[in-house]
């Protein structure tokens, strides 16, 4: 029979008087498990209310180091962590605030080859990764294995707020959304910024979720999705049902094992890859062109006017992807272009439409202005 | 009848940063076709090339998914808010 240590008993002291935790929720609590996947924005306040909550078992599962540039607000990581990896930190900040628990770090990036085993050790999983197709791939798996699938998402001022667990009869992720939308028409958080304060709301709530679902008190969101908006501080309940229709988990599905989660969102890419793909070009070839007349080579940035106003290459002209199909005609089909953008995903996507355009001497710069600042001039800054 | 559509973050930049409007309908499409009259650009972010509401695409009357009322049809009354509700992936 386990039981509180001493210690355990003073941490835990205002959970204890809680008649709907007390002793026995709060050794629910320490006989738990619960898997976050991604150690960012909201994964930060997961981890840290749950490691403080006395969850047994905290798993982790990001690839990713600590940048400058997350610091805003994902409150897990600290500026002497900055080029660290992100579980590194995050271990070292969890074991701090609770040395009770046990934390297990995953480095590794969430795929359909280790998702089913990752997740079928734990009991309840908490969705704070920054991608759809984990998105899907985290419902997926956790429909399979049965577990309940805590979803928060955020983009800018708003954020949502569900759980799925259609073992229980409620709706899952596939019934809210069929399908993610088309590769480039939702901007990430990297592009289109977010609230740093923002997945602190969010991850709050979703943290108090997990720990409703294990003390089994109260009413979950199951069948519910919450929607948040910052700036007009409003919070609004929409009711969620699950759909006969669902491929997943509907009447007759057609979805039984997982499948290819980027191919499915249309984000299959190049740049998970080390290989050059055949039209991308390097930063010194940018430079090269931008330097040299002859090349008869123009750069077209393809980042949005707010992101040209933080950084920028001298002699590049701003036409961002977002307005290119309304403007693509003021460009050249003749002439060459070098497109570049942040990191070079973008760019890909504008090559391809202006392919599709009847554009033929295109090149995509490989890792975009943030290249640029490492390899070429660190006096542009990274952001 | 007078209906109130809320525009989420993620489409604003296709409303001129309107975030709620009224428009006059009968029913959630003609609310729809109002709201594109007003803001075109949104259009092909809430309706699919068919004319049908995207997979990645929500649109709750009141607190209701308007897949389980009718769909486009769904009939509206005066002072009920249509919420449109996308995707995000931000974490």
């Amino acid at each position: 029979m386990m039981q509180l240590q001493p210690e355990e008993i003073t941490r835990y002291a205002r959970h204890l008087s809680l008649p709907e935790v007390g002793l026995e929720g709060q050794l629910k609590l320490k006989q738990a498990s619960v898997l976050c996947i991604g150690a960012g924005g909201l994964g930060s306040p997961v981890a840290l209310y749950l490691a403080a909550a006395g969850i047994g078992r905290l798993g982790l599962v990001d690839f990713d180091q600590v940048d400058l540039s997350n610091l805003q607000r994902q409150i897990l990581h600290t500026t002497g962590n900055v080029g660290k990896s992100k579980l590194d930190s995050a271990h070292q900040t969890l074991s701090q605030i609770n040395p009770h628990i046990e934390l297990e770090m995953h480095p590794v990036r969430l795929n359909r080859d280790n998702a089913m085993q990752l997740i079928q050790k734990y009991d309840v999983v908490v969705d704070g990764t920054d991608n759809f197709a984990t998105r899907y791939l985290t419902n997926d798996a956790c429909f399979l294995l049965k577990k309940p699938n805590v979803h928060g998402s955020i983009f800018r001022f708003e954020g949502q707020l569900s759980v799925f667990s259609p073992h229980l009869g409620g709706p899952c992720y596939r019934c809210l959304f069929p399908e993610p939308p088309p590769p480039g028409m939702v901007p990430s958080c990297a592009e289109g910024g977010v609230l740093g304060v923002l997945p602190g709301v969010m991850g709050c709530l979703q943290a108090t979720e997990t720990i409703k679902i294990i003390l089994g008190a109260g009413q979950t969101m199951m069948g519910r999705l919450l929607t948040y908006h910052a700036l007009d501080m409003k919070f609004r309940e929409l009711k969620l049902r699950r759909d006969p229709g669902c491929p997943l988990c509907g009447d007759h599905p057609e979805i039984h094992e997982l499948v290819d989660y980027d191919q499915f969102c249309g984000t299959a890419s190049h740049q998970t890859t080390n290989d050059m793909h055949p039209d991308e070009v390097t930063v010194q070839d940018m430079k090269q062109a931008l330097e040299d007349p002859t090349h008869a080579i123009e750069v077209i940035d393809v980042r949005e006017e707010e992101e040209y106003q933080l950084a920028r290459v001298e002699g590049a002209r701003l036409l961002p992807l977002s307005q290119l199909a309304e403007r693509y005609q003021e460009l050249d089909p003749e002439q060459s272009y070098y497109l570049h953008c942040k990191a070079g995903v973008r760019s890909m996507k504008a090559l391809e439409f202006l392919r599709q355009q009847g554009f033929g001497n295109l090149k995509s710069v490989r890792g975009g202005i943030q290249a640029w600042s490492y390899e070429i001039d660190p006096a542009v800054p990274l952001y | 009848m007078a209906i109130l559509i809320r525009i989420p973050s993620s489409l604003r930049k296709w409303s001129d940063d309107q975030s709620s409007l009224s428009v006059e309908a009968r029913t959630v499409g003609e609310a729809l076709s109002g709201l594109i009259a007003i803001h075109p650009d949104l259009e092909a972010h809430v309706l699919s090339a068919s004319g049908d509401v995207p997979g990645f695409v929500n649109i709750f009357l009141n607190a209701e998914d308007i897949r389980f009322l009718h769909g486009k049809e769904t009939l509206v009354q005066n002072g009920d808010e249509l919420s449109i509700v996308s995707a995000i992936a931000g974490g």
